[in-house]
């Protein structure tokens, strides 16, 4: 029961405060949230000075091998790539971590290219992946969902029988499909044209298999508001079908798709690095934490850092986009905290 | 309940066709490339091409190809690979099989034991320690990848503590049940301890979430009212409506096992499985392999999500009228 006075108070203090700003606050309040954005803020500068790092403080560049390249460890010169002392001695061991930042941090991979340096630049590939091809779902999600939900009939018929296929299809089978065939060849619909080797291709195919999961939720909420009284005051008004679903329906769907958005963002990182691990996501020479993960694999019982910091990057992230968006659950949605839910 | 058995598994069959279709569309229909040229894999000679397409009728109707493509598959089982000449796509797939469902249904077995325990209890014992930690098994669940988990997995029992710990743990791969139980389980531990790890975490912290609603709820009253004991009412009566999400899910994550994860545990762990062959088949881009294994996983989704659909129902006889 304290829940719903501390729920109800700030609203009688503050009667201006509009239901996002209320959620804001709450959001505010929410301390393990706040620590997630916080850590999430801290992982996006890393990314974003990824150039800053291989420029000037590492001094190397992570897209080329550098299989005949130095590096100074404990005053002495050794080469970054050195000929493996097992077995037959056919294979290269790059460089372990050397815990300086100003070289090979955290060691090489197998063509010598600095670890550290690669992981700043997967990252922001990892997250702009992550983070737009979650808003391009939740934007295709909510037009159709809207759609579906509104006007019923043949046009719900066909979308949701749509979305139920999609739902039915394993999410990584259909993206595997999807990405074997359009690596190949790239995407040519209409006006798009995405070449073959570019990013956008994993941002659309991750988006595209997402879509249902978002469309659903939302088409029952439509359908559920499509019998309340101001939807029907706004019909007896005169309004336009566009302007009833722009101005009463989607502001009133719109906190669960804010809820989806963190979400669906961690959802969508995880299946791109996924991708990227079955080599069907982010294509060499460009780097993604999930690539970085495949490069380590084969270095796994020599070289571990490689995959652990790669698998780390993406489960912090994870885990900090899955807290926050909690916190936006909660504070968007107060009922779920009434009830005591998780 | 007839009735609706039979309705749902029409629908399953049409939910199969359809994604058969899908495939074949994504496959055969998108623009780009020529079809033949995909089949035939990378740097293909002219006489492949031209076998594949007569074999296949790419000169003739989309329709007539998506027969002869499903009959190669289903019919006549004589699709080939032309990455690995000769090779026979569908034996290759049926002779996975057993290895994927033996890692499935074992790590199903763990996670729903482990995620239905933990969640009991953290719903029982709320401000406990249990629950945090709970709660934290359950981020975690949604937010490693399992297949870098497996691989932290096998760094750790079979290189860093291999010498001490984990002396006795096999080498990666499969043991087929007919090298006795014992072996096939040992082989498969740690692939299903991984697995089942992050799902009771989803699992324990949902069902935590139902069960505390549940608490909360009239009928819980009446039956402390009635004088039951509080263990009688956690498991009788408030666990069993708490269940059916629990159950609904399930159905969703077994299928997606056999289609996702579980390919990617199959590739850490070397268990020569579905996903195995899917992999290798991403590697060379082998397609009639890709196209095999895609519509045997969707078979499989489609077949576990009708079965939990029926055994919702069983549980919950309103569903039947829905």
């Amino acid at each position: 029961m304290t829940a719903a006075v501390e729920t109800v108070a700030p609203r009688a203090a503050r009667p201006s405060a509009g239901p996002w700003r209320q959620a804001l606050r709450r959001l505010a309040r929410n301390r393990s949230a706040m620590i997630a954005a916080a850590g999430l803020v801290l992982i996006v500068l890393a990314c974003a000075l990824a150039p800053v790092y291989a420029g000037s403080i590492a001094h190397t560049d992570p897209f080329t091998s550098n299989a005949s390249g130095t590096a100074v460890v404990n005053g002495a010169r050794v080469p970054v790539l050195a000929q493996s002392t097992e077995g037959l001695g056919l294979g290269v061991t790059p460089i372990g971590p050397t815990w300086n930042p100003g070289s090979f941090f955290l060691g090489a991979d197998n063509q010598g290219r600095d670890v550290m340096a690669r992981l700043l630049y997967g990252g922001r590939n990892s997250l702009m992946i992550g983070l737009s091809s979650a808003a391009l779902c939740c934007v295709l999600a909510t037009l159709l969902g809207v759609l579906a939900g509104y006007f019923g009939g043949w046009i719900d018929a066909v979308l949701s029988r749509f979305f139920d296929v999609i739902w039915a299809f394993p999410v990584y089978l259909l993206a595997i499909c999807l990405s074997v065939v359009l690596l190949t060849s790239g995407l040519h619909v209409g006006p798009i044209h995405i070449d073959a080797g570019s990013l956008a291709l994993p941002v659309v195919i991750i988006a595209l298999i997402y879509v249902p999961y978002v469309a659903r939720p939302l088409r029952g909420q439509v359908i559920a508001l499509r019998n309340k009284e101001f939807l029907h005051a706004a019909v007896g008004l005169g309004a336009s079908d566009l302007r009833i679903m722009r101005r009463e329906v989607l502001p009133n769907v719109l906190p669960t798709v804010v809820v989806f958005l963190p979400l669906m963002t961690a959802l969508n990182m995880l299946t791109e690095s996924a991708l990227s691990f079955l080599s069907v996501g982010v294509q060499s020479p460009d780097a993604s934490w999930g690539t970085i993960i495949n490069d380590g694999l084969a270095l796994l019982y020599t070289r571990p850092a490689i995959t652990i910091a790669a698998g780390l990057c993406v489960g912090l992230t994870a885990v900090a986009l899955n807290v926050l968006g909690d916190g936006v659950r909660d504070a968007l949605d107060p009922n779920a905290r009434l009830r005591g839910g998780a | 309940m007839i009735g609706y058995i039979l309705r749902r598994f029409g629908a399953a069959v049409l939910v199969l066709f359809a994604i058969s279709v899908l495939v074949f569309l994504i496959f055969f229909a998108t623009p780009g490339v020529d079809p033949a040229a995909r089949i035939a894999g990378k740097n293909a000679d002219p006489a492949t091409l031209a076998q594949v397409r007569a074999s296949f009728g790419f000169d003739r109707p989309l329709p007539v190809q998506y027969v002869l493509m499903m009959k190669h598959l289903f019919v006549s089982h004589d699709l080939t690979s032309f990455v690995n000449r000769g090779t026979l796509v569908i034996p290759q797939i049926i002779d996975a099989v057993p290895v994927t469902l033996s890692l499935v249904v074992g790590a199903a077995v763990i996670w729903m034991v482990l995620g239905v325990g933990m969640g009991t209890l953290a719903g029982a014992m709320r401000g406990t320690l249990v629950d945090p930690l709970v709660m934290l098994l359950g981020v975690f669940g949604v937010s490693l990848p399992v297949y870098w988990l497996g691989e932290v997995v096998n760094l750790i029992t079979q290189k860093q503590l291999h010498g001490s710990v984990f002396s006795w743990v096999p080498p990666l791969g499969y043991a087929p049940l007919s090298q006795g139980v014992g072996q096939w389980a040992l082989h498969l531990l740690f692939p299903w301890l991984t697995l089942a790890l992050l799902y009771a975490g989803i699992y324990a912290r949902l069902l935590r979430g139902e069960l505390i609603n549940a608490l909360n709820e009239d009928y819980v009253r009446t039956a402390r009212a009635k004088g039951l004991s509080e263990r009688r009412i956690l498991i009788r009566h408030a666990l069993r409506c708490s269940l059916i999400p629990i159950v609904s899910l399930f159905g969703l994550d077994f299928g997606a096992l056999v289609g996702g994860a579980a390919l990617l545990t199959e590739v850490v762990f070397g268990l020569p499985g579905v996903g195995k062959l899917t992999y290798q088949a991403l590697q060379n881009l082998d397609l009639p392999v890709i196209m095999g294994t895609v519509l045997y996983a969707a078979f499989f989704v489609v077949l576990a999500n009708a079965v939990v659909d029926v055994l919702y129902a069983r549980l919950d006889p309103r569903v039947r009228r829905a």
